[in-house]
């Protein structure tokens, strides 16, 4: 790493053109990749800002998912009969499972939507890409989850729930929440610097997705046919669902999945192509 | 010599109507989304009539060599901070094009990023990475960093316990550590204290001196005269003079002082309208007059007009004078003794200081108004300036028939010298006016 920084100050210096934009913008991702480090530090600062600030602390990494889930159990499960939609996998385990990917989500919009807005000192007196600052707050999501899946696993033991080989997926899955919370995050934030009606926005839109995504309750729930393929638009479906396969081995991914999978992606892509866009104004506005 | 930055028929246009119209209201944008989408989002071939348009950049053509230090001055809002943030990318042309050779650095701000809850330390790492070091680069200067912000004792406190000094410091120090081979520079260096600026220049001057492009621009003209090779002033957005530093300094402190005259004619009240603001600042002779020039065998008068939104004890109001080239000569400041302190309270009111007779030399000079809360922050510090003309008119001397040269001119008595007499205090007062005829 030390003789990074020298080689490149050794190369040809760099030649680096201003023009006003024109037309869509490149996704310049070998930019990306350069500020890398940048990503890495913001990322480390909003992870520990926002446990210094709690007097619980990384506590609530915990208490968060865990009350969530006795809560679910008991108003659902015991009281509305609500049950996993398998006989295998109490509904305690089969409700966490559905929490992890979705508090990933929740917790970056929530975070990320608000991100450009909250760090205008940055934008308007430093350079970088800016896809860095939404980036870094998704990405400082991830020990709350990595916290709630150790709590998972400890809760899997005491259930005595066996993971199926498919737990190989895993990571894929966690990708696809990351791939789509940033995606949805893009469009947000880009959005919040134009108006400032988008903070009242996410919680509402935090609090019905979350009705129209399976944490729940099963998706064997929703009826087959046109019912359920409008459902499965959602893209978080497919990110619970698949989470729950690879963990739990409930209900295989089928030809829904990959539409709500590509559904990821669409938000993803637009929303990068969106954001690279707004962001050549976002100084001046901001 | 090869060119580090070139500029050619570089333009920023800002829309002041529609972005404000943008950022507010979502359900106006929808209506207006629904009928003339494209018009919204590309600010293109909108009509005129509906939006005010204001070119803060327009035809500016400049190249900058490498190994040149390139000042940048000009009157607050004539577009100097614009170009900075467009050759540091932070906002993009609206028209022309730039060309830069070279790793470029900027510093528009010291301490972009600090945040309040971390360390020290945490807070060096984060910053440098945030004006472009990696972290191999941080670890490496980490030692020197710390060595220069002088707060070696307090690497693992939170910054939002430093005090404003030492926040400044840190700061500064990661700043100071930017390695590019061209650097932009806003006016950072009117933070901090007094001797903390001289360090802060001096390492500019290293910079300077190291074969390095660097765009500094300031208000500060002794900082832009000692650190520059070519100075240009930008005026309303076009770049009106371009050469050796003296000779674009002075030039821009003789039209600032043909167009001011003795009131300071402030576009917009200095100062933050939530707690205190200056709108206006006259130098008046004895019977309140302000057109100059003023007489050196008459006190002047600096008057200045505050409006006080909330009351705060603390407040001191003052003004820094300054010398033709732009050196201060002084600062005075409300804060005397205690049973001395003129009243602030809420609503406008005007400050007043009488400048005694016989105390400046022929020349030009300015007061440049200043006001803070005690020990904590600046609220308006010094940018603006008006200059006025002092002729001299006493004499000290009826041999004396030639201008002395020097900035003072009080008259100082003369005897014998005695053993009890006091001397250390009159030396330097002595040495300005001593009669060279």
């Amino acid at each position: 790493m030390a003789t990074d920084a020298r080689s490149t100050q050794r190369e040809q210096p760099p030649t680096l053109v201003i023009e006003p934009p024109r037309g869509w913008a490149r996704l310049g991702g070998r930019e990306l990749w350069q500020y890398r480090e940048l990503l890495y530090f913001l990322t480390w600062r909003n992870i520990l800002v926002r446990y210094k600030q709690a007097v619980l602390g990384v506590l609530w990494a915990v208490l968060n998912p865990v009350i969530t889930m006795l809560v679910f159990t008991v108003l659902f499960n015991k009281i509305l009969g609500v049950d996993s939609g398998s006989g295998h996998v109490p509904y305690a385990v089969f409700t966490f499972a559905g929490l992890l990917p979705w508090n990933l989500f929740a917790l970056s919009l929530s975070s990320a939507g608000t991100s450009l807005v909250g760090n205008a000192n940055l934008i308007t007196k430093v350079y970088f890409p800016r896809l860095v600052i939404p980036s870094s707050s998704v990405l400082g999501t991830l020990p709350d989850f990595l916290i709630g899946f150790g709590v998972l696993a400890v809760l899997m033991a005491v259930y005595q729930v066996v993971p199926t080989w498919h737990v190989v997926f895993l990571p894929f899955f966690v990708l696809l929440a990351l791939v789509t919370a940033l995606g949805v995050s893009l469009w947000l934030s880009a959005l919040y610097v134009l108006y400032r009606d988008v903070q009242h926005v996410i919680p509402f839109l935090v609090q019905l997705w979350f009705f129209l995504t399976p944490v729940f309750y099963p998706t064997s729930e929703i009826p087959s046919g046109w019912a359920s393929v409008i459902y499965n638009l959602n893209p978080m479906t497919g990110v619970v669902g698949g989470f729950r396969w690879a963990l739990l081995g409930q209900q295989p991914p089928g030809t829904l999945f990959w539409l709500s999978a590509a559904m990821s992606l669409l938000v993803f892509v637009a929303g990068l192509f969106y954001f690279r866009r707004m962001e050549r104004i976002f100084a001046d506005v901001v | 010599m090869s060119t580090a930055i070139s500029i050619s028929e570089l333009g920023k246009r800002y829309l002041i109507g529609a972005q404000r119209e943008r950022a507010d209201n979502l359900r106006d944008a929808i209506t207006n989304a629904a009928t003339a989408p494209v018009r919204r989002l590309r600010h293109a071939g909108s009509s005129s009539g509906h939006v005010n348009e204001l070119w803060a950049l327009r035809d500016v053509n400049l190249d900058v060599e490498a190994g040149q230090v390139l000042g940048v001055i000009g009157r607050n809002g004539a577009g100097k901070s614009t170009l900075l943030k467009i050759l540091s990318r932070i906002t993009q042309p609206t028209e022309g094009r730039i060309v830069i050779n070279g790793r470029v650095g900027s510093l528009l701000e010291v301490g972009t990023g600090f945040h309040q809850e971390l360390s020290g330390r945490e807070n060096i790492y984060l910053n440098g990475a945030i004006l472009g070091m990696t972290r191999a680069e941080i670890g490496r200067k980490f030692d020197d960093i710390v060595e220069f912000s002088e707060i070696a004792g307090f690497l693992e406190t939170p910054v939002k316990r430093y005090s404003t000094g030492m926040f400044v410091r840190l700061a500064f120090a990661v700043a100071a550590h930017l390695e590019p081979e061209i650097l932009l520079v806003d006016e950072v260096l009117s933070v901090g204290d007094l001797a903390f600026q001289r360090k802060c220049l001096g390492q500019m001057e290293e910079i300077a001196g190291s074969g390095r492009t660097v765009v500094f621009v300031s208000h500060n003209m002794v900082a832009v005269r000692g650190l520059c090779s070519r100075v240009v002033e930008i005026q309303a957005g076009h770049v009106v003079a371009d050469g050796p530093p003296d000779d674009t300094v002075n030039s821009y402190i003789a039209s600032q002082s043909a167009t001011g005259g003795a009131v300071l004619h402030l576009p917009r009240p200095l100062g933050k309208p939530e707690e205190l603001v200056i709108t206006a600042v006259r130098v008046v002779d004895e019977r309140g007059g302000t057109e100059g020039p003023f007489h050196s065998s008459r006190p002047l008068g600096v008057e200045i007009d505050i409006d006080v939104a909330r009351e705060n004890e603390a407040y001191q109001v003052g003004f820094d004078l300054l010398s033709t080239d732009g050196h201060v000569l002084r600062s005075w400041h409300t804060d005397g003794p205690p049973d001395a302190w003129p009243p602030i309270g809420t609503g406008r009111s005007t400050l007043r200081c009488v400048i005694p007779a016989g105390l400046l030399n022929q020349g030009r000079y300015a007061v440049a108004p200043r006001a803070d809360v005690y020990r904590s922050y600046w609220v308006v510090n010094g940018d603006d300036a008006i200059w006025f003309e002092v002729v001299k008119d006493h004499l000290e001397s009826p041999f004396s028939l030639t201008a002395n040269p020097g900035t003072l001119a009080p008259l100082l008595d003369w005897s014998a010298a005695e053993a009890d007499c006091p001397t250390g205090s009159a030396d330097s007062g002595s040495a300005v006016s001593r009669p060279s005829a």
